[in-house]
């Protein structure tokens, strides 16, 4: 006999949180890449502006 | 049993959660919002005050990386202190006590954060930064809330220097250097945290105590601490001359330092002279001062600055 715990599934009110909180991750994500791509604009514009 | 053998390893969640549940609203509360905002705000006065230039984005990416620094160790700080905030009032509803957020996820949280901030602050502006903001967050986790929060009544006085290097993070992403003006606006958040937390503590000294934490109302009396809270004040005399002396800040900022540090020692000698059972009304007061004090006096260096106001030491040569 197994000692494992059943598994209780998720209700639709935690299936909604999940995706809520999958949203807000991925939109950090993707102003982590926003951020990374106007940086290494500025970085090329500073460096161009200097020569 | 008491407080410090049933640490977070052992404890058990609130009934009926399992963690993983967690909105991005609880996440954002594991931030410390609120003290999140006094970091940025000083932050932003550390980044203006330093002699030199720094583009306006990589400001932005600078005050970005030291908010999520300071959100980072306020994460790391709930995962450690879930045990003593879940027998606290004020702090028995933050996610990880409440069962919102499991002890694992907000550990996991915090470092994700505290690698994440410190390595964009590397890779974008400059290392030395990201190193003192990397020191930042191993002194606010392990020296502060790992190695003294709990151990020692001078937990915050020490401890006080977490929350003082913001805006020297901010000096340094500018300069690359650590010079005399940062350290005057460190010194100014380093000695004002004493009167500060202590001035709370006079007020929340049951809360404390009951959480095991050995703030000095609850080891050394109300008394002494009075007495502290007084010195520690005076003490501010010397320190807000600092910006001014070393030109971080004007003219405007050593006047209004100079009437705010008046009123502050007004209040500070009212706890001083404070009879116990008056309803701890003056400490009250001092502590919702020293909010005001401190924003007031980083809020005049700011202004100083964004309308081009002469340096305090220029006026004199």
């Amino acid at each position: 006999m197994s000692d494992s715990k059943p598994v209780v599934p998720f209700s639709a009110d935690d299936l909604k949180r999940r995706r809520r909180r999958a949203l807000v991750m991925a939109l950090c994500l993707a102003g982590l890449i926003i951020l990374f791509y106007v940086s290494t604009l500025v970085k090329i514009a500073k460096m161009g502006a200097m020569q | 049993m008491s407080l410090e053998q049933t640490h977070i390893a052992e404890m058990p969640l609130a009934a009926g959660t399992s963690g993983g549940q967690g909105t991005a609203g609880d996440y954002f509360a594991l931030l410390k919002p609120r003290v999140m905002s006094l970091v940025i705000f000083t932050a932003i006065v550390g980044l203006f005050a330093a002699p030199g230039h720094i583009h306006p984005w990589f400001g932005f990416i600078t005050i970005l990386c030291i908010a999520m620094g300071a959100g980072a160790s306020g994460a790391l700080n709930m995962w450690y202190d879930a045990d003593i905030d879940a027998v606290m009032a004020r702090t028995a509803k933050r996610p990880v006590p409440s069962g919102a957020i499991a002890p694992g996820e907000a550990l996991g949280f915090g470092l994700a954060l505290s690698i994440a901030s410190v390595l964009m602050l590397g890779l974008l502006v400059n290392w030395q930064s990201a190193a003192l903001l990397a020191f930042t967050i191993f002194f606010y986790v392990v020296i502060y809330t790992i190695g003294l929060k709990r151990h020692t009544p001078q937990n915050i006085v020490i401890g006080g220097a977490a929350g003082a290097f913001p805006p020297m993070v901010a000096w340094c992403a500018v300069t690359q250097s650590v010079d005399l003006g940062s350290i005057s606006l460190f010194l100014l958040i380093f000695m004002w945290t004493p009167p500060h937390f202590w001035s709370l503590a006079l007020f929340r000294q049951g809360d404390y105590h009951k959480a095991g934490i050995p703030m000095l109302p609850n080891v050394a009396g109300r008394a002494e601490t009075k007495r502290q809270i007084w010195i520690y004040s005076l003490l501010l005399v010397p320190t807000i001359t600092l910006p001014a002396l070393t030109g971080a800040a004007g003219i405007l900022y050593a006047v209004g330092a100079a009437i705010l540090t008046a009123v502050f020692l007004l209040r500070a000698f009212a706890v001083y002279r404070m009879v116990d059972d008056e309803g701890d009304v003056a400490a009250k007061k001092l502590f919702g001062f020293s909010i005001v004090w401190l924003f007031a006096l980083f809020a005049l260096i700011l202004v100083e600055r964004l309308v081009h106001l002469p340096a305090f030491a220029s006026v004199f040569t």
